[in-house]
């Protein structure tokens, strides 16, 4: 095998490992600020990809379609916080999984009754749907390369607004001491509000820069929910660097574990979380709370 | 006068119970299937009602049941149960051995994260091992029978039959649970469940605890999937899908958890509804979604919950 097939495989782990970065970045940040545990997390994926070829087959344009999508999404996201999940801030960590795994149920099946169960796919526009030649008979497409540079992007961005801004300071200050910031005089619903509203935009937002790639069918986000518990438990709970570090592992290993080892390779990324969790019970970055 | 009006429910409930084959063989197919997962709902309550422990992988053992019913019997038409049922209950035991060491190390949502990614690998195990049947699963080709010399005792080929023997193991299954929790033991697991650090703190090996509990679930689970094999007699990946460990979360819940009958009316329920819901719905999944938000938000303690306010 040539080297440039292994460049093949290692841009598609990165991009993988981006994907699942968005995803997880946003199930981390909510458990570590809000103390809350949300298995739909990942099914906003599939809402967002589904919500972005809607508008993009309403308006005919990718651009748009993506641009219109984001914002209802966040309506998305704040309406079910204030409806159901700001019940839950005082309740045990059986009550939140519970409910959000009766989220993942009326989401997929709203999916279906919405849109129902054929494949949909787009034509990728024009600038970005070529491919690069690697060598002679290898090529690579330009699209997988725009995913990874706009995630990379966005998790610089998302960098910036934690590390830099006022609203990165109380994020990070909730995510150590919730109460404190609660005496300070902070608007803590209000934080909560934003956190999680722009968690599930995250998470959407991958599902709409892939869907032009793979179309959108049900199930689709079954595989993502998974991997996306992976990344959060890997990382260590709460943790965004831990969440970048297991994005990037998990991605890569599934990619070269599906290409070199087939026959065990959705083995391999449950094999790595339980043997690290051996070694680090609380995850990479986690502590216990 | 309280404990009399119970022991008459009790009866009644049972008697009633055991008339199910006289409606023919599509409700005794359906309340077999009932008591099946009620058996693997109280299994399940053992850990998350009474020990304080969340798995969202249980249903690693229901699958695990089943497919050592099925590898052991795969072409053999003749299926002894004195050695299918030991063999499935000590192999799911051997496993809750083994994964409750590797999950009970950690807490909190780690260790729900970690149940649920062992159901996984075991998932996909199943799925990609063609010994097993790969994503195509295991037909049986006969039913555990249990004879003596030329003489049937019990042969589950029969729908009547398999609802008698697993309405006999779930009436077992009560008592021995009834038992347990009222034993030394389970008084060490409440006190885990609502004080570990205490616990802890008086001498108690919490850790061993917890893992005897877990061994015993896992054991207990394992009996549901064993039964869930000879009763369709086909064996499939699904079994350990983490729906399916979702599902007997939600009917543990609904139930409600820590109480005798709640997993019983938790899965009665959920079962009920999803056979008879697709008539009334779109979909049976949008409704039990909702069911589920619904009950976590206004009914905390689960349907049991209700009725022992009310004093039934």
């Amino acid at each position: 095998m040539e080297l440039s097939f292994y460049l093949i495989q290692l841009l598609n782990g990165i991009q993988l490992g981006f994907l699942l970065f968005l995803i997880a970045s946003g199930m981390t940040l909510v458990f570590g600020i809000m103390g809350i545990i949300n298995l739909a997390h990942g099914s906003f994926y599939m809402v967002g990809a589904y919500l972005a070829y809607w508008v993009t087959s309403l308006t005919d344009n990718l651009l748009w379609g993506i641009l219109l999508a984001l914002p209802l999404l966040f309506l998305i996201g704040f309406l079910i916080e204030k409806l159901a999940i700001s019940f839950l801030y005082h309740r045990d960590h059986l009550s939140q999984v519970l409910l959000t795994y009766g989220l993942i149920l009326i989401l997929s099946s709203l999916q279906i009754i919405f849109w129902g169960k054929e494949f949909h796919g787009i034509d990728i526009p024009s600038p970005l749907n070529g491919s690069i030649a690697l060598t002679d008979h290898q090529n690579y497409p330009v699209y997988r390369l725009f995913i990874s540079f706009i995630c990379g992007l966005t998790a610089f961005g998302m960098y910036f607004v934690i590390q830099k801004t006022r609203l990165g300071m109380k994020i990070r200050a909730g995510s150590s001491n919730r109460e404190m910031l609660r005496i300070l005089g902070i608007d803590v619903n209000k934080l909560y509000s934003i956190v999680f509203s722009v968690g599930i935009v995250l998470a959407g937002f991958a599902g709409m820069l892939v869907f032009p790639l793979n179309a959108v069918y049900p199930g689709m986000e079954e595989n993502i929910l998974i991997m996306s518990f992976v990344v959060i438990t890997l990382g260590g709970i709460g943790s965004i660097r831990g969440a970048f570090l297991s994005a990037m592992m998990i991605g890569i290993l599934e990619t070269f574990g599906g290409v070199f080892f087939p026959e065990i390779s959705s083995f391999l990324v449950f094999g790595l979380m339980a043997l690290v969790l051996m070694w680090r019970p609380q995850g990479l970055f986690g502590q216990f709370r | 006068m309280k404990t009399n009006f119970r022991i008459f429910l009790l009866i009644g409930i049972l008697a009633l119970l055991s008339a199910i084959p006289l409606l023919g063989s599509f409700y005794t197919q359906l309340f077999t299937r009932v008591l099946i997962w009620a058996i693997f709902a109280i299994s399940l309550d053992l850990l998350v009602g009474y020990t304080g422990l969340i798995s969202l992988g249980h249903a690693a053992f229901f699958g695990t049941g089943a497919y050592v019913l099925g590898m052991v019997f795969k072409n053999s038409p003749e299926i002894n149960l004195l050695v299918a049922l030991p063999l499935s209950l000590i192999g799911s035991a051997l496993l809750a051995l083994l994964i409750g060491a590797a999950c009970l190390r950690t807490r909190g949502v780690y260790f729900i994260m970690l149940s649920l990614a062992f159901a996984q690998m075991l998932y996909f195990f199943a799925f990609q091992t063609n010994y097993l049947g790969g994503d195509d699963g295991i037909f049986l080709l006969g039913r555990p029978t249990m004879r003596i010399g030329t003489i049937e005792l019990i042969d589950l080929s029969r729908s009547e039959n398999i609802y008698i023997f697993v309405l006999t193991c779930l009436v077992l299954l009560l008592i021995f649970m009834n038992k347990l929790i009222a034993s030394p033991f389970g008084k060490v697991l409440y006190g885990i469940k609502h004080n570990e650090t205490r616990m802890r703190s008086l001498g108690y090996p919490v850790y061993r605890f917890k893992l005897i509990s877990f061994i015993i679930a896992g054991t207990l689970g394992g009996l549901s999937g064993f039964l869930e094999a000879s009763h369709s007699g086909y064996i499939n990946p699904s079994f350990f899908y983490w729906h399916e460990s979702g599902l007997v979360l939600v009917m543990v819940v609904l139930g409600g958890m820590g109480t005798f009958y709640g997993p019983v009316l938790g899965a009665s329920l959920v079962i009920l509804l999803e056979n008879f819901l697709p008539d009334l719905f779109e979909s049976s999944q949008l409704a039990l979604g909702t069911i589920i938000v619904l009950i976590v938000l206004f009914m905390p303690r689960g349907l049991f919950g209700i009725l022992q306010r009310k004093n039934i």
